[in-house]
């Protein structure tokens, strides 16, 4: 009894705290949320309308209404039946009257020799092309899908035409006009975002793995070799971990303009390699010089020299600091928009150089934007929830732990 | 005999304290001893491209700052007030202020990207810092802690452009396209155009590095206050303190230290901040911060000078933190 009170009251007590909670994870979801339902709807349907209608229909019918109240609902009646013969809630009536001009020509026209209107004048293009669209959704014709890939479709190919989609140009032919071929080589467009993936991954993989292999070699360095000077060297490593990216590229894009290496994956490569090496370095030696002395110590018993211990040793069991840096390494390359901007710039576009130039010169194509946005945090995401444990590990160990 | 044994075994063993001193606080196994040369191959392929691309740069954008537009020779003033070979550093100190008098130049401080950088240290570190414990405190007292902390977590994973993208929606200025305006209009309001407001601009693109940065103070925090010891609390609940008492008197102050590396941390990654006001306004509508004001002065106006001194003075303001960081290091070295 005493403990079913206690358990009801830490039940009430907790409310708050799930509410804030709950609240908070909310108002962190939301707006990717947004962003990924908008990636799916139609290009019309996310010019027209927010993202957030998608679940509730009530848009469709009441636009174009007062218009068609207007200059139509005194004939034709409120549902579009009252005149006998002309059902406008006719699928098959209305989509021969789906756009404005077509209306238009119809009311101009002369019924049994009296114009369409009677007395009353011609609604205006706007308003015929409301009435369309009200009659639209009345008979049910032109209904938009709710969702579609089509958006994907376009940006992965780099179809920026407004109006359109890829799947559409190439069916009637207009796509060829634009210079796509409409087989699977239009994915490797320099306007579109397959290309800035594999430019991305080109990018990403050694400007990985390079850092690693180079950081496992001096984290073993200073935490399992004698040298002198071997502290100071290592305060003047954390010190550079700090030192901003942007105080170093003006200089080496003069380097890399003489060496021709402005526009090329190897000058990304190196850079990337250099900056990420100190902070690299740190987590490996703190996680090496974490190991055991015995471990080490029987192994030179047994007869082994540095390199064995370094390769059979240390290497395997730094297995989980390698996977927490690699998975650091990978987020902030991939994720770099300022170097690919100052070294690869339009040359070899990658994804976040790609998104930010769309950005500026897209203006409104949000349904583009957003489906862009989404290839690009494809890879981002898979690792992060995948190797999630990896990843806060690392974060640990970099600026708590020491 | 036995006395000189003994000396020597005494001295060895100084000398090896002493040599131990010097290269640092922890112990090689005396067997593990190589040749000299063998640290530094270890050692030889991080430090090439560091001296390369770390250190040689520094010292070549200190010089570059003391140097005319392309670097060809030394700058040159054009016009009074003129602070001759560092006539780059008044440019990057008082180009943006109206010195007319001390009123104009406070007003226009804080529409300068300094003001700026200031505006975002404080809103966003505090932001990050406050959020970030409370969702730790929060979350700790739940069953779906893990789920809450991956939805905080995974802007992390994103790229600042991608960010850029899902906040320009919802600030978009159309009601029908940003969810902001759709909210406010359906509350009778009319649309803002909030990116395109300053003031109000800047605020909101430190909500979005809020909303990317709360994560890493969250998790941080929160292994922090995973290691304060039950025992003390429920100690302190004993007693009679409640709740709010337990966590101002006890939990905060044993989880300070670690607020404090937060809080340095967030420092140093705000001053170094570029891609969301790049993508989100670039740098327009009085929102420029330290970095898109040296980017603009490289890359939009081609003069290296006035950029390298603007990067030599954003260096200067991050040594201080620089110097924590190394110096959290050796206290960190000095207990292992």
């Amino acid at each position: 009894m005493n403990i079913n009170r206690d358990k009801v009251n830490k039940f009430f007590s907790k409310i708050p705290t799930h509410f804030a909670l709950i609240f908070l994870c909310l108002v962190w979801l939301v707006p990717t949320l947004g962003l990924l339902i908008t990636s799916f709807r139609p290009q019309q349907a996310v010019n027209e309308t927010g993202w957030w209608t998608v679940l509730s229909r009530k848009s469709a019918g009441s636009e174009g209404f007062p218009e068609y109240s207007q200059y139509c609902e005194e004939c034709h009646g409120a549902d579009g039946q009252a005149v006998e013969g002309v059902n406008l809630s006719d699928p098959e009536l209305i989509a021969r009257y789906s756009r404005s001009a077509r209306l238009l020509g119809l009311l101009r026209q002369e019924i049994d020799g009296q114009p369409h209107m009677g007395d009353n004048p011609l609604p205006s293009i706007d308003e015929a092309a409301a009435i369309t669209a009200y009659l639209s959704s009345l008979s049910g014709t032109e209904e938009l899908p709710t969702f579609t890939i089509n958006n994907y479709v376009d940006a992965l190919v780099g179809f920026r035409q407004q109006g359109s989609t890829y799947l559409e140009a190439c069916e009637d032919g207009t796509a060829r006009t634009l210079g796509f071929s409409c087989t699977a080589r239009d994915l490797l467009n320099p306007r579109g975002m397959g290309r800035a993936f594999i430019n991305s991954l080109i990018v990403t993989i050694p400007a990985t793995i390079l850092p690693l292999l180079f950081a496992a070699f001096a984290g073993y360095a200073f935490s399992w070799l004698d040298f002198p000077g071997r502290m100071w060297l290592f305060a003047i490593l954390v010190g550079l971990q700090v030192v901003p990216l942007q105080m170093t590229l003006v200089p080496i894009s003069r380097i890399y303009a003489r060496l021709g290496l402005n526009g090329t994956f190897l000058g990304v490569w190196l850079f990337h390699t250099g900056f990420g090496m100190p902070y690299a370095i740190y987590l490996m030696r703190n996680f090496l010089g974490g190991l055991p002395r015995d471990l080490f110590e029987s192994a030179y018993l047994d007869g082994a020299n540095h390199w064995t211990a370094f390769y059979r040793l240390a290497l395997p069991l730094a297995a989980p600091a390698l996977a927490a840096l690699g998975i650091f390494q990978f987020l902030w390359v991939w994720n770099d928009l300022l170097v690919a901007l100052v070294f690869l710039g339009g040359q070899r576009p990658v994804l976040t150089y790609q998104i930010s130039n769309m950005v500026s010169s897209l203006g409104a194509g949000w349904h583009l934007l957003t489906a862009a946005a989404f290839i690009s945090f494809l890879l981002p995401l898979a690792v992060f929830f995948g190797l999630q444990r990896y990843f806060v590990r690392g974060l640990l160990a970099g600026s708590v732990k020491g | 005999m036995t006395d000189v044994a003994a000396r020597t075994a005494e001295e060895r063993q100084q000398e090896r304290r002493r040599r131990q001193r010097a290269s640092t606080g922890r112990r090689v196994p005396e067997i593990m001893k190589q040749g000299a040369l063998a640290p530094w191959l270890y050692l030889a392929p991080a430090l090439i491209v560091m001296t390369l691309f770390i250190v040689y740069p520094m010292i070549n954008t200190i010089i570059l700052s003391f140097q005319n537009a392309n670097g060809t020779g030394p700058v040159v003033c054009r016009g009074e007030p003129c602070w001759g070979i560092f006539e780059n550093y008044r440019y990057a100190l008082t180009g943006e202020l109206n010195l007319t008098n001390f009123q104009t130049a406070w007003q226009s401080f804080w529409v300068s990207s300094y003001g700026n950088n200031i505006k975002w240290i404080l809103l966003m570190v505090s932001g990050t810092v406050i959020l970030g414990l409370i969702i730790a405190l929060l979350a700790d007292r739940v069953r779906y802690e893990p789920t809450a902390k991956s939805i905080i977590f995974m802007p992390m994973a994103i790229s600042f452009v991608g960010a850029g993208v899902i906040w320009g929606f919802v600030y978009n200025i159309d009601p029908d396209i940003g969810l902001l305006n759709a909210i406010i209009t359906a509350l009778g309001g009319s649309r803002v155009a909030f990116l395109q407001t300053p003031g109000l601009n800047t605020v909101l693109l430190i909500v979005v590095g809020i909303w990317i940065w709360t994560g890493f103070a969250m998790t941080i925090l929160s292994a922090a206050l995973k290691g304060v010891p039950t025992e003390i609390i429920e100690a302190a609940r004993v007693d009679g303190a409640n709740e709010w008492t337990v966590f101002w008197r006890v939990i905060l102050p044993m989880i300070m230290p670690t607020v404090t590396v937060v809080i340095t941390v967030m420092i140093i990654n705000v001053l170094k901040i570029f891609d969301i006001v790049y993508v989100m306004t670039g740098g327009n509508y009085g929102t420029e911060v330290m970095a898109n004001r040296m980017y603009r002065e490289m890359y939009i106006n081609f003069n290296t000078g006035r950029g390298t001194a603007i990067a030599v003075v954003l260096i200067l303001v991050i040594i201080p933190f620089m110097y924590l960081n190394v110096k959290r290091f050796q206290e960190q070295e000095a207990m292992r």
